[in-house]
């Protein structure tokens, strides 16, 4: 079973996103915010995470620069949940080493398809 | 008494003068020299010794005849406001230093006028100075009880003359260019004219009052005094016409006299200060001729029947009394008016001798020669020696001529050939047909006439008082008697002559400048004088010149007499004004006007005209193409001022503008964050609302518990994005001014409790403690629902904020400077970021700072109370507390909008 991590501070965004991957037969964990994903990555070294860009404490680009700089998770995928859906926003995100960005709000179906095909690649 | 302690004063005083000039000097244009009022006394250069004895003479001896020489000046003064402004402007603009230079500019710039006012001048002015040193000297002598002495080394008065000769020349040549003002002399001359006036007020209050028993018993005594009658009437239509006269011979005077034209015109600093003059100098002829009527009569009261001078009644009477005190006062305010005369007048008249005659006629070729340093020195040693040289001829003219004469005959003699300038003069101001050819003929027909009438007689009776001559005219042809020209007998001499020889004047002036043509720069000068306010501002460009001249020639003239610094820096600023190339070789008409300006000061009009022509080609140009470049410059003119004027405004608009922009991209920028800020929280409660209804559309078999939890947020989720919308409105409608507030009286008291009552769940769930006073009562202007909006805000935050135990919420009162109350509400959380205290009431500040846990709330709220509070007229700010924050707001106790 795939290991997946959900970040996102919005409790209903991340019932929305649970309930879909545990159902496409993933392991889910959650994180309301980038410490309390780091957190998790301490002991787990998930397939992928989907991480949301603003949140309190530590956002998205602070929690991917950790996550790039540890070497267990070289192969960790990971994409960018955000409502920042400008070129410039998306730019920045792809060019800090995300392998994709996604903008809110998002199909939820397309999303669950887009992970499946990183993880396949 | 005593000759050396007379000497001694009057060594004093001259030297007190000597310091007001120096301190004026030094001050520069402050505001103790450059007034209205020193401009306005200093014209009183007027009133001379002729006024101060003079007047009294005439009184004593023929009545009211003093008078007309001051209505004339009084009668002109409306005029003034109209004449003098134009002369000033002319003068200005050209660098006028003389009358001189006036006359000989306007008919075409004559070299040969100039010297001929020159030398007129001269004639006039000269006799009418040694008048001055013969008073000086006559008065010395009988407050010292001495007789002159017959040789002139022996007679203390020639050393006066001597050391007056030497002030002036030390004073009257500080400036090469003789256009500059010069304030240490003006300054003087002002304080001179208060203290003559002064001392002749308290003569005249000492006579009327102390002597006699005031104006009625000069008159009842004065009245039974034989020939008091016929020495006190007009005399009928003869008598009449001898007062007109006079009083054009006064008019003109005021204006053509060159010490009146130096004060007037030279010595200008500001056009406003005639507005002052026009109603302080009538007054002060007015005060000084207050008091001639009763010491000339109470002089021929006290002295009946002997024989005593009554041009020296005001001296004679306080000594006559022994108020010996008096007397010297006296004394010094007659001298005051005869040095302010001499002064004013030699430096006058040596300005045109040398900027109008020597160096015109012959300095000039040697100056051309030589450097600045060399030219400076040699031009004001020439002015030196001549207003020197002035006053000793002066002196020597009033010891070997007029010896004899009363002090009012010399005096009107000097205006009657003064005021052979007049025709030219007054037509150069309105009349633009005058030419060079009427003005020089006009003038030499007026001298002559004078000259027959007045002159030669008063030449001729000092050596031979029976001549044939009087009675019988010229070759015995009695219609040329001098007194009675063409059988006019009943005229007195003076006004006869004003009278023919004016007539002659004026005739040849007119009838010469219609007959013949004037040459093109006469007729440029003309368009230039008569339309001054046209030409006032970019004056040059009225000057006609065709040619060929380059700007390095004329910048090695005017280096010569400028320096190389003025030189270039008067260039440069030439080149500003008119927007001209720096590099530019050729030089065009307005830049030789303008050279010719800069010259005009230092070497007078004709001179400057000389000297540039001599490195210029010019072409010839005919009257016709003069009159077309005239009217195609004044059209110039009209546009370009109508050109700065819009440009001005255009520049005005475009700094408008540029603000305008600034504004706008900075609001620009504050829109777009706030479009950002907007999107991202309004995409939140969507995404999640998306999300939901996907997985609630595409899977059916999820569950009923489930099911209902994914509505649920929906719900939920458009509850928050209901709210947010409303929010933005609410700020919006605050931002823009359109939300009004419904204010009523009310207890602030009670408002908070209406706010914290629906609250009271949440506290007693969180533990959180309230501490509010509920016993006092704030009645005051607010609008109720709005303020509880505020209360409901800021107590939900410190909810939100406060310790997780022992969560402590205070609300206090206070009343804040009489005018404002204080509401505070303290919670004992964390503090706030130092550096956020200000920004936390930005519109959502709590989703642009991550480093705060994000609360539930729009991020609204804040921004949102501070617009409320601020529409009350009142302030909102967070303070950090050793433990917690308070939240602190005022409101005005006494609000009233008024909207």
């Amino acid at each position: 079973m795939k290991k997946i991590v959900l970040v996102d501070d919005e409790p209903n965004i991340i019932m929305s996103l649970e309930y879909t991957f545990k159902k496409n037969n993933f392991e889910v964990f959650i994180a309301r915010d980038g410490q309390e994903a780091l957190d998790i990555l301490k002991t787990e070294q998930p397939d992928i995470i989907i991480l949301d860009v603003m949140m309190p404490y530590v956002d998205g680009y602070a929690t991917l620069e950790a996550i790039k700089n540890n070497e267990k998770l070289k192969k960790c995928k990971v994409i960018f949940l955000s409502a920042k859906n400008k070129e410039v926003d998306i730019e920045k995100g792809m060019q800090m080493g995300a392998d994709a960005y996604v903008t809110k709000p998002f199909s939820v179906k397309k999303l669950v398809e887009q992970v499946n095909e990183l993880l396949n690649k | 008494m005593n000759s050396g302690l007379l000497l001694l004063i009057l060594l004093f005083y001259l030297g007190l003068l000597f310091f007001i000039a120096q301190w004026a000097e030094r001050k520069g244009n402050s505001k103790w020299t450059n007034n209205p009022y020193v401009y306005s006394l200093s014209l009183a250069v007027y009133c001379t010794t002729w006024t101060y004895y003079g007047s009294i003479g005439v009184a004593a001896n023929s009545g009211l005849n003093y008078i007309p020489i001051y209505l004339g000046p009084v009668i002109a003064f409306p005029a003034w406001i109209v004449i003098l402004k134009k002369i000033i402007r002319i003068s200005r603009i050209n660098k006028i230093a003389s009358i001189a230079d006036f006359i000989s500019l306007r008919y075409g710039n004559s070299r040969f006028l100039g010297a001929l006012v020159t030398v007129i001048s001269l004639v006039a002015i000269l006799p009418y100075i040694g008048l001055q040193l013969k008073a000086i000297s006559e008065t010395f002598h009988v407050v010292t009880n001495s007789t002159e002495s017959t040789n002139i080394f022996e007679d203390t008065s020639t050393y006066v003359a001597l050391v007056l000769a030497l002030f002036a020349s030390f004073y009257g040549t500080r400036y090469v260019d003789a256009s500059e003002k010069r304030n240490g002399i003006v300054t003087a001359v002002a304080m001179e004219s208060v203290l003559k006036l002064f001392f002749f007020i308290l003569l005249g209050l000492y006579v009327t009052f102390f002597v006699f028993d005031g104006f009625d018993e000069i008159y009842t005594k004065a009245s039974i005094l034989e020939g008091f009658q016929e020495r006190n009437t007009i005399n009928g239509l003869e008598g009449g016409m001898n007062w007109v006269m006079l009083i054009i011979l006064s008019f003109f005077s005021i204006f053509l006299l060159p010490r009146q034209f130096h004060m007037a015109i030279v010595e200008n600093n500001s056009e406003k200060h005639i507005r002052t003059a026009i109603w302080l100098f009538p007054l002060y002829l007015l005060l000084f001729n207050l008091f001639v009527y009763p010491i000339a009569w109470g002089g021929n009261i006290i002295f009946e029947n002997q024989d005593v001078n009554p041009d020296m009644f005001s001296l004679l009477i306080p000594q006559h009394f022994e108020n010996t005190f008096l007397t010297v006062l006296v004394f010094l305010g007659g001298f005051s008016a005869a040095i302010s005369m001499i002064v004013v007048s030699s430096v006058a008249l040596s300005t045109m001798l040398s900027n109008n005659l020597v160096i015109p006629y012959g300095l000039l070729g040697s100056l051309q020669k030589e450097d600045q340093e060399a030219n400076s020195g040699r031009i004001v040693r020439v002015r030196r020696i001549g207003i020197f040289l002035m006053i000793i001829l002066a002196f020597i003219y009033y010891r070997f001529f007029i010896m004899d004469f009363s002090l009012v005959s010399v005096g009107m003699i000097s205006f009657v050939i003064v005021a052979q300038l007049g025709p030219a003069f007054f037509g150069a101001l309105f009349w633009k047909r005058g030419t060079f050819k009427g003005a020089v003929a006009g003038i030499l027909g007026g001298m002559l006439v004078c000259f027959y009438t007045i002159m030669l007689p008063f030449l001729l009776s000092s050596i031979n008082p029976e001549s044939i001559f009087f009675k019988e005219g010229f070759f015995g042809f009695t219609f040329l008697q001098p007194f009675q020209l063409f059988g006019l007998d009943y005229l007195e001499p003076i006004p006869h002559a004003l009278f023919w020889s004016l007539l002659l004047n004026t005739l040849l002036y007119l009838l010469i400048s219609i007959g013949f043509k004037a040459n093109y720069r006469e007729r440029n000068y003309a368009e230039m004088f008569v339309d001054i306010d046209k030409y006032i501002v970019n004056h040059e460009n009225a000057f006609v010149w065709k040619g060929t001249a380059y700007v390095s020639d004329i910048q090695k003239v005017l280096k010569r007499f400028l320096g190389d610094e003025r030189t270039n820096r008067a260039l440069s600023l030439f080149k500003t004004k008119y927007n001209i190339a720096p590099d530019d070789m050729m030089a065009d008409a307005r830049l030789i006007k303008f050279a010719e300006n800069l010259l005009t000061g230092h070497i007078g009009t004709a001179s400057a005209k000389i000297l540039i022509e001599s490195v210029t080609k010019e072409d010839k140009i005919s009257l016709p193409e003069v009159l077309k470049i005239l009217e195609e410059s004044k059209e110039n003119l009209i546009i370009n001022k109508k050109l700065t004027e819009t440009s001005k405004e255009l520049k005005e608009l475009s700094a408008q503008l540029k603000t305008a922009n600034e504004t706008l991209v900075e609001k620009d920028k504050q829109k777009d964050e706030f479009l950002d800020t907007v999107t991202h929280e309004l995409r939140t409660p969507i995404t999640a609302i998306r999300a939901a209804s996907e997985i609630l559309h595409d899977d059916e078999e999820i569950p009923i518990e489930l099911k209902k939890q994914f509505l649920q947020n929906i719900i939920t989720e458009s509850d928050r994005l209901n709210r947010l919308i409303d929010k933005i409105l609410d700020l919006e409608k605050f931002e823009t001014g359109k939300q009004k507030l419904h204010l009523s009286k009310g207890n602030i008291v009670e408002t908070i409790s209406k706010a914290l009552s629906p609250l009271h769940q949440l506290f007693t769930n969180q533990n959180i403690t309230v501490k509010f006073n509920k016993q006092q009562q704030f009645v005051l202007n607010y609008d109720e629902e709005r303020l509880i909006q505020v209360i409901t805000n800021l107590v939900s935050n410190a909810i939100k904020f406060c310790a997780e135990k022992e969560g402590n919420i205070q609300i206090s009162i206070e009343v804040e400077q009489a005018d404002f109350l204080k509401i505070n509400v303290y919670n004992n959380g964390k503090g706030v970021n130092p550096s956020d205290l200000e920004t936390i009431f930005d519109k959502f500040y709590q989703s642009n700072n991550q480093n705060i846990k994000k609360p539930v709330g729009s991020g609204l709220g804040l921004a949102i109370c501070k617009q409320i509070i601020e529409a009350h007229k009142g302030k909102i700010w967070a303070t950090n507390e050793l433990q917690g924050v308070t939240f602190s707001f005022t409101v005005p106790t006494n609000l009233n909008l008024n909207v």
